[in-house]
Order: C-alpha cells, then structure tokens, then sequence
C-alpha cells in the first residue's frame, strides 16, 4: 500500500509545482494618480459618483479600467506601464473636461513608465469658496460663496445647495446624519450663502463631526461639493 | 478449402452492405427533419409554444423578489434585505440584448414561410404569433436599452474570416417602436378573435399591445424633454418631441377600437368589490377581463405551476415551512383613494398628538378604493378562510411596547403572572423573515386553492400580461396627452366603478398625477411600474437617493419614495379600567432593514450596453450618461 501512495504523492506535488508557472501572473505595479482640478484646487464630489475610465489599445478586444473619484477629487489606479488613453465619459461630474491639445478631444493619452503623478485640469460649472463653519451649541452654521465658472452657451443655474453633516468623513446626501438645503430662488447673495442645522444626538457621542456644502446644479445628475471640514463641538 | 469458404462468406456479407444505396441515407429515428416538421401542425405548434415560453420578463409571479427593487413592497427574506440596503441601481440591471431569442423566431418566420399551407392550414396564425412575438421581444429590448439593431432574418456567416457583413449599428429609438406598430397592424387580421384564447395571440392582445407600445413612445417623445441629457445624437435613445402626438393618437385609436367592440368587459362577478378585483387574477372560467396570460398548472412538476402562493402566503396559515416574503408597503396602500375620490395618509393620532384608538385593526382602512383589499391583505383580513394574526405586539400608556422576537411569542405583562401571546403569528417583527415587516401581506395573484401553498404542488394562477383595464387606462392616458381630458375622464370612471367609486371624476379632475396614482393603485404588482416610471421620465425624481420621511401628499406623482414604510398594529394595553384596552392603534414604522434610499441615476434609464457586445460589434453606440 505504501509503495502505491507515495509516488502517488510526488506525481501530485510536482503537478502541483509544475502548475504554478501557468497560473501565476506579474501584479500591476505602476500607479496612476492625481487629482481632478481645476486651476490646481481639486473638485470635490460625492463617493463612488465620478469615474474615469482607462483604455488601453493593441489588444484584440478592449475592455475599460474604471477609476473612481474619491470625495476629495482624487484618483488612483494600478496598472501596467504602457500606452493607455484616459477619458472623463460624457456627463460624469459637476464640470465638463477641456479639450486636449494633443488628440483634439478629450481624450488624454498617458504613456505610463513607472509611477505617475498626473492632474487633471477640468471646467466646472461653479466653485465653492470661502466656506466657513461655526458651531454654538448643537447648531451649526455655514457661510459660503459659489463662483459661476462656465459663463458660455453650457452656463448651468443652480438648483439647490445643501448642507450635510455626517459623523465620518464620507458626507454627502447618502451618508448624512443631518442636512438642510436652500432653493436657488431664495439665495440673495451668490457670494455669502448661509445655512444651519441643528446637530442630532450622535450615538456614540463624538465631540466632532464632518460637514461640507453640496451644490446640485440644473441638468446635471453629480453633485459639486466643498472640501469635507471637521468641526469640533 | 475451409479459408476459401470463409473469405467467400466475408466477401458476400460486405457484399451485401455496401449494396444498398439507401443504407447512408436512412431515416433518423431521434430528430425531425425540417420538412417533417412544416407539414405537422402539432410539431409547429410545439415549436411556436418554445418561443412563448421564452416571452422575456421582469417582473412576473416567479420571481417576486424583483417587485421589491422600488417602493411598492418590502422584501420579507433574508437573503433580500440588500435590495433595501443598497442605493444604487447598476447601470446593467434590466439588461437584454438576445439576438439568440430574435434568431430563433426569424428562422421561425423564414421556414414557416417556405411551408404548403395545405398540409399547414394554420400557416397564416402561426406566422402572425411569431410576428406578435417578434414584436413583443423587440418592445421588450427597446424599452429596456433605446434603439436596438433591427435584424429581421436569419443571419448566416460565410466562414470568410471578415464578419463585418453581419454588422449593424442599432437603429433610432423611434424606429424600433415604428417597427413594432407597423407590424402589429400588418398581422391583426391573421389573428383569431376569440376572448377565450389567453395564452395565445389574439386580435385583442394585438391592439392591447398597440396601445402600450404607443403610448411608451409618446410620452417618451414628451416627457424626455424633462431629461435632455438622455439622448444620443443618433437618435438611438430619444424621441423628437413632435412626434409625441401621433403616437398619442395610436394609442388612443388602438385602445378604442378594442373597447368599443365590446368583446371584452371588465371581470364584474362578486358582489364583493374586493373579492372580485382578486378574483380576476384567479378565474380560468369566461374570464372576459384578461388578454393575454402565462398560464400554470397545480403540479409536482416545478417547471410549470405558480409558485407565489408558496413564498407569500400568511405564515399563521401557512400550509408549508414558507410564504410571507412580499410585504406592500405604506407607501403603495395609502395611495389608494377614499371613496370621496380624496387622497388621505391614515390617522394615527389626533391633533393633540394622542392616539386614535380603532376597534377592529381594519377600521383604519374602510372607506377606501375596494382595489386596496383586493390587492393588499390588511391586519384583520382573512385568507382561505382563516383570520390573519397582524399585530406588533401591546403598547403601555407610558408608551412602552411589549412585543416578541417570534411568530406569536409568549411574554408576562405588568401585573400579570401568566404568559401569553404579545406578538401576532404573522408578526410584524423587525427582520424575522416572512413575517409581515411592513404590516401587510400581498394578496393581488394569491391563489385560495388548497394545496396552493405546497411546495409539492404550487398553484394554477395565471400570470396576466395584458388586461383589459389596463387599456382603459391606455386610453384614458393618451386622451389626456392629446388635451381630450372629458375623454380621459370617461374611460378612468369604468375601472373606478368596478373599485367602488361612485363620484365620476369629470374632465376638471383630470390630471397628470390622476393618470399616474390610476395605474399605480390598479396594476400594482403587474410589473408595470419601473417601465411606467422610466417612461414618464420622473424615476430619477421619485428614487433620488435622498432619505426622506413618508410623503403625506399620496397620489402625488414626483412625490419622493427612496424608502419603503410600513404600518404596525398595536394593541392597547391599560387594565387599569381604560375603556380603550384591548383596542388598536397604529404606528408607521420604517423597517429595520431598510437601510438605504433608493437612488435612479440618469443613466439607468436605459441599461448599459456591455464593452463585450461593442467589441463584437464596434458600430454600437453606448447608451448615454454610464460611466
């Protein structure tokens, strides 16, 4: 019986060892990166709301990389060195892309050699500025201005702007523990927009939460957003 | 001279074998050959029967899990709760794109064209099905991806390496549905006029059909204009908004034509309004409400009987170890109108905030449109006879409730010293499955036959595609689009008679958000809504993704419904000599389990075309607004 199981045994582990070789491929190791931005300050949007997509040509079929957005207007990717295309698909963002001097669209051709740090200058619709929290008691308060960006024939009014507040730092309309929002007709000043909310009790309690200012601009599905700002209680 | 008689004994026997011509060319004894099949009506009709199976679905009684992906109910089984924890909606749900399906009824067509129509006397019957059919697949693929590529034969490769002769680009949306209604028109004389054909075509199911397909492009033709992100250049998705009258217009010539030839009439058999609207969906026997059908059979053999008696039956009568899996919510029943022809939530407490105490748990409900209880069953409603056992448990005046963790569970009051029951055996309890997490079970296709809720056996219910109130309301929709609101009224007062309606509405009471809150409350859980939804271009408002409480304002078409509600019956425990003990009161409760708003994104309005299909075919255009 014994004779029997052990070259049984060997025959197994070197299949096994052989096998190896065919189903062990390289990891991607080079790492696309930077920031959607639009003259260096990044646009911040909601999680998973933005994506880019990586092409990459001279195979027989061609099938995307998607990259996501992170709320900080950031993306990220690993991959392989070589030719790829990057593209912002139609409609994706509170901005529209510029047309690249090289491929006359806005296609942007990344030829990737090692690690690469690349911004990507966008046009968005509007720009948050000066946001500023204050906290008295359980209220907190905003003060905002938004800067038109697009003044041509894509200009965009706003719809509404809102206020999130979330104990985490993803805060948007999904991830909130309280909002509050102001309809476009009843902002009177486009360069100091204020709202408030009262802060719910937060369980556990923490002495601090995340909050930020989210613009919906007409005709346009992803929301604009300022920087995520912890404010202490 | 043995081998020589042997070798002559081989030579003859091989002799002999390759002797007859016939011998490589006999008849196969396992398959029919084609021209065995084109002269056999039985044959055809088995094969015309496959291509009736593969009829495409969404939402249909086998799959009761895909009506609880929006608002109309809460999805009572564990391996469900996601589809109320997850916001978004992939951009490739609702997907198709089966060139196999219109493959196969293209050659159906070709061969069917090519039979003797004297040994086929049926050819022109069968040819018009298979053009039905073809039809009704395409409207299934437009509706869910915009304008598709028209392939109207038999494709063949010629094994030339370049299969680019067999590529086309997808045609305009509106051409699709020029399609569909051209042909519509061009089979309906081939096809029989008889109200007792279900599961086939008929000449009802032709203009049924013209009606909804219609009225699809028309109000894409108006209401994409809400949405102008939501079109490509080439026309593959989007309809010119001039073309929305005419469409209207088939709609509403389509629906007449089948409505005032009077072969068909609303199901009016019980007394009981009620009973009657939940009956239609059961009677088999002179039903002259229902169009067309999928039919099922009571059968241990899974594959053809109807299993949703099973996965939604009251677990306190349940006849198995399941049922109570699809649970309406708040949102769909309050929808439903007070006889007065007035929308109202339900009354839980007073002004002054205190309870309002209602002596039977279906009290709250009465004076409502009869459809509600023919499609919902309410806490104090029965099912086979047998008394549903809906209530979440006692409710202390200090306002502490006692309730179980288990079907019917035993508990001691304060000031008792004896167990007894503090929760109903059809819950509602918080994430225990099958029990009724929202309050309420679903009665609308529920079979009362015995035996309906075994596994072993299932039920015999049909599921309805196409009925006739549904082309009154076709109708009643596409005579409002086209400003005819008196018209619309009319047609609307039919289905609202058989509700128990007795106050017409008159043309001033017409409305969009009327036409709407119509068909949410009549065809509920018929697999209507996300089409209707898509088509009226308000999914992405209705399921924005924003956490919102329940709408008080029922009946309001772009009213927000990311969430699904529930309403828990309470009893009112007070021994202390309150006349109020024992008397229920009710609560609206957002299950547990609901977790996350729903989100419709612009690009779900038509599902993603995947990069494999582009790469096979790069004359695809992708559908607007993925990522």
């Amino acid at each position: 019986m014994k004779k029997i199981i052990l070259p049984f045994l060997i025959g197994i582990f070197s299949m096994a060892m052989v096998s190896c070789e065919y189903d062990n491929y390289e990891k991607p190791n080079v790492r696309l990166y930077g920031n959607i931005v639009y003259q260096g300050e990044p646009i911040n949007v909601k999680y998973n709301d933005v994506n880019l997509q990586l092409w990459e040509s001279g195979w027989d079929l061609n099938y995307r990389i998607d990259v996501t957005v992170s709320p900080e207007g950031a993306y990220s990717a690993l991959v392989f060195d070589g030719d790829y295309k990057l593209i912002i698909p139609s409609h994706q963002g509170p901005f529209r892309s510029i047309e690249n001097a090289e491929t006359q669209s806005d296609t942007i051709l990344v030829s990737l050699n090692g690690d690469y740090h690349m911004d990507i200058e966008v046009e968005p619709y509007y720009m948050v500025r000066n946001t500023q929290f204050s906290v008295s008691g359980n209220t907190l308060s905003t003060n905002f201005g938004l800067e038109k960006i697009i003044k041509d024939i894509d200009a965009k009014d706003i719809e509404t702007v809102y206020l999130y507040v979330n104990k985490t730092k993803f805060v948007d309309f999904d991830a909130r523990v309280a909002d509050a929002a102001l309809a476009a007709g009843d902002i009177v000043d486009m360069n100091s927009i204020s709202l408030s909310l009262t802060i719910p009790e937060l369980v556990p309690t923490q002495n601090y939460v995340f909050a930020r200012v989210g613009v919906k601009i007409a005709g346009v599905e992803d929301l604009l957003f300022s920087a995520v700002e912890k404010v202490n209680l | 001279m043995k081998k020589i008689f042997y070798i002559a004994i081989i030579f003859t026997a091989l002799g002999w074998g390759c002797d007859d011509e016939s011998f490589l060319n006999k008849e196969p004894k396992n398959i029919l050959l084609e021209s065995q099949i084109w002269e056999d009506e039985s044959t055809v009709l088995s094969i015309i029967a496959d291509l009736y199976v593969r009829f495409p679905e969404y939402q249909t009684v086998t799959g009761w899990q895909e009506f609880t992906n929006f608002d109309e109910a809460f999805a009572s089984s564990n391996g469900d709760y996601w589809r109320h924890k997850s916001s978004e909606y992939g951009y490739d749900w609702w997907r198709m794109w089966d060139y196999e399906l219109i493959r196969h009824v293209n050659l159906f067509i070709e061969k069917c064209e090519l039979a003797d129509e004297v040994l086929l006397p049926s050819k022109p019957r069968f040819l018009a099905e298979a053009r039905l059919l073809r039809a009704a697949y395409y409207f299934e693929m437009v509706k869910r991806m915009g304008g598709v590529p028209l392939i109207l034969e038999s494709m063949q490769y010629d094994f030339s390496g370049d299969p680019t002769y067999l590529q086309f680009p997808r045609a305009k949306e509106y051409e699709v549905y020029d399609f569909i209604l051209s042909e519509l028109v061009d089979i309906k004389g081939d096809l029989p006029d008889d109200v007792n054909i279900k599961s086939r075509a008929t000449m009802a199911l032709d203009l049924a059909m013209q009606s909804r397909v219609a009225l699809y492009a028309g109000s894409i033709a108006k209401y994409g204009q809400n949405t102008p992100t939501v079109t490509l250049p080439g026309g593959e998705v989007g309809i010119p908004a001039q073309m929305a009258d005419a469409y209207y217009q088939k709609a509403l010539d389509a629906a007449e034509e089948l409505l005032l030839d009077g072969t068909y009439s609303l199901y009016e058999k019980k007394e009981d309004l009620s009973d009657n609207f939940a009956r239609l969906f059961q009677d088999k026997a002179n039903n002259p409400e229902v169009i067309f059908v999928k039919d099922y059979l009571q059968s241990e053999d899974g594959a053809i009987s109807n299993p949703w008696t099973l996965v939604n039956q009251p677990w306190s009568g349940a006849e198995d170890l399941e049922g109570g899996r699809l649970n309406p919510s708040l949102n769909l029943v309050q929808s439903f109108e007070k006889l007065d022809n007035t929308y109202e939530t339900f009354q839980t407490v007073d002004d002054a905030g205190n309870f309002i105490f209602y002596d039977n748990p279906s009290d709250i409900f009465a004076g409502r449109d009869a459809r509600l209880e023919g499609t919902v069953m309410i806490p104090g409603s029965k099912f086979k006879g047998k008394d549903l056992d809906i209530w979440a448990g006692f409710i202390l005046p200090d306002g502490t409730k006692v309730s179980g963790t288990y079907f019917g569970d035993k508990k001691t009051l304060p000031g008792k010293d004896v167990e007894e029951q503090v929760v109903g055996y059809d819950g509602p309890i918080d994430s225990r499955e099958y029990s009724a997490q929202s309050g309420f079970y679903v009665r609308k296709h529920m079979d009362e036959a015995t035996g309906s809720g075994q596994r072993g056996l299932k039920s015999s219910t049909w599921w309805v595609r196409y009925r006739l109130a549904e082309v009154y309301l076709n109708a009643a929709e596409a005579a409002f689009e086209l400003g005819n609101s008196a018209k619309a009224a009319t047609h609307m007062n039919v289905v609202r008679h058989r509700a128990g309606f007795t106050i017409p509405l008159v043309a001033s009471d017409i409305n969009f958000d009327r036409i709407f809150n119509e068909r949410r409350v009549e065809l509920a859980f018929e697999g209507h809504q996300l089409w209707d939804m898509k088509r009226w271009r308000i999914a992405h408002e209705i399921w924005n993704g924003i956490t919102q409480e329940l709408t008080n304002d029922p009946g309001k078409a772009d009213a927000v419904q990311t969430r699904v509600f529930g309403l828990w019956p309470y009893k009112y425990y007070d021994p202390a000599g309150s006349e109020n003990n024992g008397k229920y009161v009710f609560v609206e409760k957002l299950p547990a389990e609901v977790t996350t708003a729903h989100r419709f994104r612009l690009g779900n309005y038509y599902s993603e075309i995947n990069d494999g299909i582009i790469n096979s075919n790069p004359l695809i255009v992708k559908n607007p607004n993925q990522n």
